[in-house]
């Protein structure tokens, strides 16, 4: 059980947070339907800066996977330049023939257990989203807190797919990090979940593997009742064959959590395309609000010099039909004038705003690479030991075996 | 008629594996333990399928160019292949030596068969020459052994590899089949060298000794292809027919420790090729996981090399596997699978002996009832007891003979299947431990710093 300290603007004090339990819950839902779900232990502790040793009681409550969703959610859209911490997966994947794809299955409800505490760490040890008032609520204040998210109205806050995904494709000059590092993320899941995909069919493979030689214990044993001097051989041999079939049990199972830390990082990438949108989004709302700027004070210039640079069609009908009077024109001109100032001051914010995401998601980008980059490589080295330690006890077992088998 | 060869006279006793005595130790049994499983967490059994019956038919491939059949130049050296199998005598003992080898193809309009190479040294009296070369063709080798059969109906004849036949389909022999084919034609032809009677049996050394067409005109004397299948027929019918009364207990145990033995031994073969399968499946996804590191590896600057690393292990690993799976087809696999037949053979072998007895028994009979020619059938009846005793003694030395082959056979296949096990572990453990001093060396040790502020 990971315990993290993490410090409170507010609440100056540490806390430890863990998520140390799980329970089957049967309810109603919105539609009055009777449904079963899984609910989670949230235990924080607040911790004296002081004295290590002396601690406060625990306080507790329960959170649906559900309201870990909607809490992420609200980060995502008060912090679009964070990369913001992926839960674990909803329903369970990459699954190998002994896992159950099951959400109920209790293998399954252990590790998202896990995932559900990993998320949290990340988020309180993140210095930015640690601050948050209603990331604080949800690990503190159990009624209410629902209610709470909504009236901060979020919801509304959001950008919709639609708007994003017209940015991504008509905005022209993006910063080039972004792009490279959408390109990344992009690269990043793809690689990712091919090799969950290949792992998950190796793990099957190997299970294969150990398990059929299970079945030489079985029959060494039924054949050294008919042995005279073979049989004390064949028998302890075929004890060593059962051992080592039951010990691929284990050796999957921590596998499992060397995948799980890959998924994050699998997760993580479209956190990162997240922020990417949302940099294309602004850069675009930036480009269209500088265009529509520019032709607006082209707009004015024409009636100003009553020459025509552009083709407009009001142009063409005032030559047609007739010119405006002066009044007319000066009373276009002072409004185009009043947007032109307004539009101005827009573009001028715009750009601060512009200009101050890249800052700050870049910060957290650089924030995330040098995370990613530690955890992935312990992954590995974790990997590496895992590989290690399977093949201490596969020697072990067959220096065993081999020592029978020579005596039969 | 009467068989050629030496009527076998009072057995030689048998002589011991080499390396192992019968006064081995055994291994101190643990307190407790008896002959039931051990008590362990029990393990999940896969099932096992049937595995399909393999057929072959002749190839039709008129492409193969004639070959020669006797080439001058000896590509592999007869006494390498003689050291890679074990047999019980002493080489210092042995005086016949022989090798198969050089399988090639011939074409005739009606079909296409392989002959091997059967080259004998020897330093005995009865030979004429102390080197022959000869080919052979697998038919050839079959004669022989109906004819061992035939002349000793109660010796374990060694087993001879299977005829397979593709269910329908025309195949070429593939090299793998035929080498796996020449391996096991080259054991038994040692096994009978090294068997004390039938080492001295006429069709050995003739089969051995006689150029093509004197083993044609040789093979079509003596008794036609249904007679000598008869043999066994008929004593197959004697047996259901409803056994034998005056078994010698001897017998009946040995027939029940064959049924039992000859049960396991199958269903070892079975366990043993599905291993095989499973690490062939598990080797083809180990291919494919290591590259994946290396295509990361190459949109990642700081892990890059770690990733890389992991890629490099992984594919040693892959190779690692190819070589178990190499050492478990080179030995467990034909030794089980020899034993699979071998448990057919003495099935064979001691329906046979109940056979002879069942005459000497009928004989007897058929005297309690007739009073006449009692001088006649005291005659025959002498004979047939004769006859059994002879069987009788024979069957027991070599099966004496034929435990402890098979023994030494077991010990070695099973050390050797483990000791392919532990090398594959070492040569994993190996890698990744040089894996992780790689990278430790260049981590130093991070604070948490999750407790920063």
């Amino acid at each position: 059980k990971r315990k993290i300290n993490f410090w409170m603007k507010n609440v100056s004090k540490k806390m430890e947070i863990t998520v140390s339990e799980a329970e089957k819950r049967t309810g109603r839902n919105a539609m009055n339907m009777q449904e079963t779900y899984t609910a989670y232990l949230i235990e924080t502790r607040a911790v004296e800066s002081q004295n290590e040793g002396q601690c406060s009681p625990v306080d507790s409550l329960w959170r649906r996977y559900s309201e870990f969703e909607l809490l992420r959610n609200y980060l995502l859209v008060t912090y679009p330049h964070i990369v913001v911490p992926p839960l674990p997966e909803k329903r369970a994947d990459f699954v190998w023939h002994k896992l159950s794809a099951d959400n109920m299955d209790p293998d399954f409800v252990e590790r998202r257990r896990i995932g559900l505490e990993n998320f949290l760490l990340r988020v309180a040890s993140h210095p930015v989203l640690c601050q948050d008032k209603i990331f604080y609520s949800f690990l503190t204040q159990e009624g209410g807190w629902k209610e709470m998210v909504n009236e901060t109205g979020f919801q509304l806050k959001a950008d919709s797919r639609l708007k994003a995904l017209n940015a991504t494709f008509r905005v022209k000059n993006p910063d080039k990090r972004f792009t490279e590092l959408k390109h990344y993320s992009d690269e990043l899941q793809s690689v990712i979940s091919h090799l969950l995909r290949v792992r998950a069919r190796v793990a099957d493979r190997l299970y294969g593997v150990y398990k059929v030689h299970g079945n030489y214990g079985r029959v060494f044993s039924e054949w050294s009742a008919i042995e005279k001097e073979m049989g004390d051989g064949l028998q302890s041999a075929g004890h060593h064959m059962d051992v080592y079939a039951a010990s691929i049990d284990d050796i999957l199972e921590e596998e499992e959590h060397y995948a799980d830390q890959l998924k994050e990082y699998l997760f993580y990438a479209e956190a990162l395309r997240a922020v990417c949108r949302k940099h294309e989004l602004m850069q675009y709302d930036l480009e269209m609000a500088a265009q529509d700027l520019t032709s607006k004070k082209q707009q004015c210039e024409e009636l100003a010099t009553g020459t025509m640079r552009t083709f407009s069609l009001k142009g063409m009908t005032s030559k047609l039909f007739g010119q405006e009077t002066p009044e007319q024109r000066e009373a276009k001109i002072k409004i185009l004038e009043e947007q032109i100032q307004e539009g101005e001051e827009q573009l001028k914010s715009k750009n601060l705003e512009g200009r101050d995401f890249v800052k700050s998601a870049w910060a957290d980008i650089e924030r995330f690479k040098e995370q990613k980059n530690r955890d992935l490589k312990e992954a590995l080295i974790s990997y590496a030991v895992m590989q290690i330690s399977m093949c201490k006890k596969g020697i072990q077992v067959w220096t065993n075996a081999k020592e029978c088998f020579s005596k039969m | 008629m009467e068989a050629e060869g030496r009527v076998p006279g009072p057995p030689p006793p048998p002589l011991p594996p080499a390396g192992g005595g019968i006064g081995a130790e055994l291994p101190a049994i643990p307190p407790g333990a008896a002959r039931a499983p051990l008590l362990g967490a029990p393990a999940e059994v896969l099932e096992l399928d049937d595995e399909e019956d393999d057929l072959e038919v002749f190839s039709k491939d008129t492409s193969l160019a004639e070959a020669n059949s006797f080439s001058p130049s000896m590509t592999i050296s007869p006494s390498s292949m003689i050291n890679q199998y074990k047999f019980e005598d002493e080489p210092e003992l042995r005086d016949l030596f022989i090798t198969v080898d050089d399988p090639e193809s011939h074409i005739t309009a009606i079909e296409t068969f392989i002959t091997y190479r059967v080259i004998t040294k020897t330093s005995r009296g009865e030979f004429d020459s102390c080197e022959y070369e000869v080919r052979r063709r697998y038919q050839d080798f079959l004669w022989l052994k109906s004819k061992l059969e035939e002349a000793h109906p109660t010796l374990i004849i060694p087993p001879l590899p299977e005829k397979f036949i593709m269910k329908g389909m025309v195949e070429r022999f593939s090299d793998e089949f035929i080498e796996t084919r020449r391996k096991a034609l080259h054991k038994f032809l040692n096994r009978i060298a090294d068997h004390p009677t039938l080492t001295f049996n006429e069709d050995f050394k003739i089969f051995l000794t006689a150029q093509a067409w004197e083993l044609s005109s040789h093979k079509k004397q003596g008794p036609g292809l249904l007679s000598r299948m008869g043999q066994t027929v008929r004593a197959v019918a004697s047996s259901v027919r409803g056994g034998v009364k005056n078994r010698p207990e001897m017998f009946t145990e040995m027939n029940d420790y064959m049924e039992t033995f000859s049960q396991k031994i199958n269903v070892l073969d079975k366990i043993a090729h599905r291993i095989y399968k499973e690490e062939r499946e598990y080797f083809n996804e180990m291919k494919e996981y290591g590259p994946i590191h290396t295509l990361w590896s190459a949109s990642e600057e700081d892990i890059a090399d770690s990733l890389k690393g992991v890629a490099s292990c992984i594919d040693k690993c892959c190779k690692a596997t190819e070589k178990r799976m190499a050492g478990l087809s080179e030995n467990l696999l034909p030794i089980l699978h020899e034993y699979v037949l071998y448990s057919e053979i003495l099935m064979g072998v001691l329906k046979r002996r109940d056979h002879i007895q069942s005459e000497l028994d009928s004989k007897i009979d058929a005297l309690a009832n007739k009073k006449a020619d009692k001088d006649l059938f005291s005659e025959e009846i002498g004979k047939l007891e004769d006859k059994v005793e002879c069987a009788n003694n024979a069957l027991k030395a070599d099966w004496d003979r034929w435990k402890q082959n098979m023994q030494c056979d077991m010990r070695s296949a099973f050390t050797n299947m483990a000791d392919n096990n532990l090398h594959y572990y070492e040569e994993c453990l190996a890698t990744w431990e040089s894996f992780l001093a790689s990278q430790t060396v260049d981590c130093h040790g991070e604070e948490d710093s999750e407790d920063r502020p």
